[in-house]
């Protein structure tokens, strides 16, 4: 319990340092929303600053902030520029969209990677491992920029996948199941391009933990009292392999905001990174805030997550071994 | 650290070793025997109490100044295996230790090690080979001579013999006996294993539950003992398994 | 309370006639590299009578936990079986398929390894892990699984049966954890039990204890052990037989009290002189006196020398000790030793 309360203090603690770094790296890069317009010869510099006044952009950085922690606090993220629209629900339905995509991708490539590292393990040297190696190797030296213009490339000439979007414009008017095949189609080439990247680095983490295990001799004393080989394997080797396992699907949970901005952009999914590529470059001060601390909320709460699943997977980590 | 009823590992021990005599610690598991070892090498700290070594108490130096005397107390613990580092050779663990002093010559270093890798029994071909290529035997022979590389004053073997065959723990018992003789080492023997213990030391101290609980000569120990403990470690102790005309057969 | 598994009466009439385990010339190798083998074990033989304790005396090096391996074909992967047979309760193991293999590790003949806390899962109840020696023979039922395993570990943990159950392997003592290992071995009520060096990392009490428990086996259960140890005053103290391992040969196997009294071949009686003797009785004079250990080491002679493993050690060696290896010599009815002292 204390342990918990320590862990989530730390997570209070790092938003809110988060939270100060990005207000102050936005804030001091130079210029603002409003610079667009000055440059505009027909928006008269008075309006410019009247805007400003207006977004209380003219006062100073550090009462900025207190203010803008005050709503936050109360559930007010802001106001974007761009959008004309509170800040709040426009980045949760972008969230949403980025949720699907990388929930759907990390179910897929972890859903992959065990059975594949499992197997790898198990006879290594063989050909399964070797093919396996060879194709992570394969995606390892791929930049998943490639693949996703290749992906797209293969979607615009077949024909068969549409080439970005979340739904297509009639969704609303499909059965439901029609839906459900819309978004497949919609959603299979990004997931496939952050599947086939994660999948090296799971895969080799699986193998290589589940190649320690085995030889250990507490498998091989199990092999002694007739255990049966696939209860070996997922019963007893994996378990004792976890531990850096669980760390990796902590990362996994922490990035799955994050981690999928390149491949949202490239292939037009609506999700948090085109949002946020958009409100940096145009200096949409509370959506650039808003999104990282977001992804930040997201990332510390996989920490979490991985903490509390080894707390809880490993008993070694809770209990102080009493005799000898 | 931990939480929970603070339970004192080893309570009002009282005990001195003279110089170039072996003292055995003798006592079960969770007597507070390792506790005791690590306090006097000086890798943890006593609560309270003093250690007089060499005319100081090391118990109150600080860690400067206990840089000094760690080259005189040296250890020797169990498992020879987790004791060695698995990528260096047998020279180059033997001549470890001399690199931290700083002052040695390269040819003076080389030199040192193979003579005692000599002192411990080991050939020269052994030199050059790691850990993993030794038999257990060997092992400890090698952690020993790492031992006695800083010229210790002070031997502490806790449980050295205890994971070893029995024919290697004759061997290694006869040369803890010729290094004592022909190197004046104190020795401080901690083992549950009473007959080897009489076998080698000049006294015998009984550790229960954090306490000695009673201490003297061998012989005197196992005729008349006076204290539970040491009539049960008598009790377990190995029956003559060989009848005396084997004995005398050499 | 009797136990459903196993009829003693029906043991001790059987016992009689024929023997639970017979090896026979067992010789196995390990490959090193391509074509280049090392023999482990050469020509072994002996016999298992049911409800026997047979101690195998070997140190490292000997080829003992190679010897406890084969017999439930364990090997690693570059260990071969090159000659032999183990007979078990009339079939031959070493040509079972790995099914009935399988069926019979833990259920007919159980391991026990050596280093308790290494051979537990580290994150699996302990009481769990006697469950799932069970689940995988034949106890499917959850509801009797439960209840035979509540049985053993009672059995062996009168008290603080509970706690024990529920515990993790590293919230144990070593001795509680070596009892876990037996409570595995004998749940499924085996009629040989294999124990390699179970008292190695324990102290003198828990040491006794444990080995009473190995008795307790034998006496209410009909259980035959097999008990390898390097260490003589176990088997002084608890085995019928006791089967001496050199260099993966036998160098004589008889009852106890010859083998460990009376010793025929010159390694067991080296051996047996290493051990500091009880010293009721000396005094100072004799402290401290070389003990007459063996000289050398145990070389890897590998494939070029063709006498006696142990002649380079020997002091009773003599001409053909160097060119041929010795056969076995009944010295008695019981008690055999290969050693060209005793004849050839």
């Amino acid at each position: 319990m204390r342990f918990l309360l320590r862990r989530l203090a730390h997570a209070v603690f790092l938003l809110f340092a988060v939270s100060i770094l990005t207000y102050l790296f936005a804030s001091l890069v130079p210029g603002d929303y409003f610079d667009e317009m000055r440059l505009n010869p027909q928006i008269a510099p008075q309006t410019v600053v009247a805007l400003r006044a207006q977004y209380r952009l003219d006062r100073p950085l550090p009462l900025r902030y207190v203010r803008w922690l005050d709503s936050v606090v109360h559930g007010d993220l802001g106001y974007s520029f761009s959008y004309n629209s509170p800040v709040a629900p426009l980045l949760l339905v972008r969230a949403r969209n980025t949720l699907v995509l990388t929930l759907t991708a990390a179910l897929l490539a972890w859903g992959l990677a065990l059975p594949l590292g499992v197997r790898s393990a198990e006879h290594v040297g063989g050909l399964p491992d070797a093919l396996v190696s060879w194709m992570t190797a394969g995606l390892l030296v791929v930049p998943d920029v490639v693949l996703a213009l290749g992906l797209l490339l293969f979607a615009a000439r077949s024909g068969w996948f549409p080439t970005g979007g979340l739904v297509s414009i009639d969704f609303d008017s499909l059965s439901l199941a029609r839906k459900l095949l819309d978004l497949a189609l919609h959603i299979m080439l990004p997931v496939s391009v952050l599947v086939l990247t994660a999948l090296p680095l799971l895969v080799r983490h699986v193998r290589s933990a589940m190649i320690g295990v085995l030889e250990a001799p507490f498998l091989q004393a199990a092999r002694g009292h007739g255990i049966p080989r696939r209860r070996l394997l997922y019963r007893y080797a994996l378990p004792a392999a976890a531990n850096p396992l669980i760390s990796l699907f902590g990362f996994s949970v922490g990035t799955l905001l994050s981690g999928s901005l390149l491949v949202e952009v490239v292939m037009s999914w609506p999700g948090l990174g085109p949002l946020l590529v958009e409100a940096i470059l145009s200096r949409d001060l509370y959506v650039v805030i808003g999104g990282v601390l977001l992804s930040t909320l997201f990332l510390v709460i996989g920490n979490l997550i991985a903490d509390l699943l080894l707390y809880w997977a490993d008993p070694r980590t809770r209990v102080e071994s009493p005799a000898k | 650290m931990n939480s929970g009823p603070v339970v004192p590992a080893i309570n009002e021990v009282s005990f001195s070793i003279a110089p170039g005599i072996t003292l055995a610690l003798v006592g079960e598991s969770g007597s507070g025997k390792t506790t005791l070892a690590l306090c006097l090498a000086c890798f943890e700290r006593p609560t309270s109490g003093r250690i007089w070594f060499g005319g100081r108490d090391i118990a109150a130096l600080k860690e400067k100044q206990l840089r000094v005397v760690r080259p005189q107390i040296q250890l020797v613990f169990q498992d020879p295996a987790s004791s060695l580092n698995p990528r260096l050779t047998a020279h180059e663990i033997v001549t470890e230790p001399l690199l931290l002093q700083r002052n040695w010559q390269e040819r003076q270093m080389r030199e040192r090690g193979f003579a005692l890798l000599e002192r411990v029994g080991l050939s020269m071909e052994v030199a050059s080979r790691r850990a993993r290529e030794l038999s257990g035997g060997q092992r400890q022979r090698l952690v020993i001579a790492r031992a006695l590389s800083l010229e210790p004053k002070l031997l502490i073997l806790d449980e050295a013999l205890s994971a070893l065959d029995c024919s290697t723990q004759a061997q290694i018992a006869n040369l803890l006996v010729e290094l004592q003789t022909s190197s004046a080492l104190t020795f401080l023997f901690i083992t549950h294993d009473l007959a080897m213990a009489a076998h080698l030391a000049d006294e015998i101290a009984v550790m229960n539950r954090g306490q000695i609980v009673e201490q003297g000569a061998p012989e005197r120990l196992l005729a008349s003992p006076q204290h539970d403990a040491t009539r049960s470690l008598i009790a377990a102790m190995p029956r003559a398994i060989v009848r005396p005309h084997v004995f005398g057969a050499c | 309370m009797t136990n459903p598994l196993v009829d003693r009466a029906a043991l001790q009439l059987h016992s009689l006639m024929t023997s639970l385990l017979e090896v026979r010339n067992l010789e196995v190798a390990y490959l090193l590299r391509a074509s280049v083998a090392s023999s482990a074990i050469v020509n072994v033989s002996f016999d298992v009578k049911a409800g026997e304790i047979l101690g195998v005396l070997g140190e490292s090096g000997s080829g003992k936990s190679t010897l406890a391996a084969s017999m439930l074909g364990l090997l690693p992967a570059n260990g071969k079986i090159q000659r032999g047979s183990i007979l078990f309760e009339g079939r031959d193991l070493l040509q079972a398929e790995p099914r009935e293999l399988q069926s019979i590790r833990g259920r007919r003949i159980a391991l026990i390894n050596q280093e308790p806390l290494l051979a537990l899962h580290p994150t699996m109840r302990v009481g769990d892990q006697v469950g799932e020696v069970l689940a995988a023979h034949q106890y499917v039922d959850k509801k009797s699984r439960r209840e035979r395993v509540r049985q053993v570990l009672a059995g062996l943990f009168p008290a603080e049966t509970e706690r024990i159950s529920s515990s993790y392997p590293h919230q144990l003592s070593g001795g509680e954890r070596q009892r876990i290992l037996i409570a595995q071995a004998i749940a499924c009520g085996p009629s040989l039990v294999i124990a390699d060096e179970p008292t190695a990392s324990l102290d003198p009490t828990t040491q006794r204890e444990i080995l009473s428990v190995f008795e307790g086996l034998r006496r209410d259960f009909g259980v035959a052990i097999v008990l390898i140890t390097h260490n003589p005053s176990l088997l002084a103290v608890l085995a019928d037989r006791v089967l001496v391992l050199y260099a993966g040969r036998v160098a004589e196997i008889g009852p106890t009290e010859s083998v460990l009294s009376d010793s025929l071949h010159p390694y067991t009686r080296a051996l047996l002189r290493c051990l500091p003797s009880p010293l009721f009785g000396t005094n100072a004079v004799n402290r401290r006196i070389k003990l007459p250990a063996i000289a050398g080491d145990l070389h890897n002679l590998g494939l070029l020398s063709l006498g006696c493993r142990f002649e380079p050690r020997c002091t009773d060696r003599f001409e053909p000790c160097r060119t041929r290896e010795p056969v076995k010599v009944w010295a008695t009815d019981e008690h055999v030793v290969s050693c060209f002292k005793y004849g050839s």
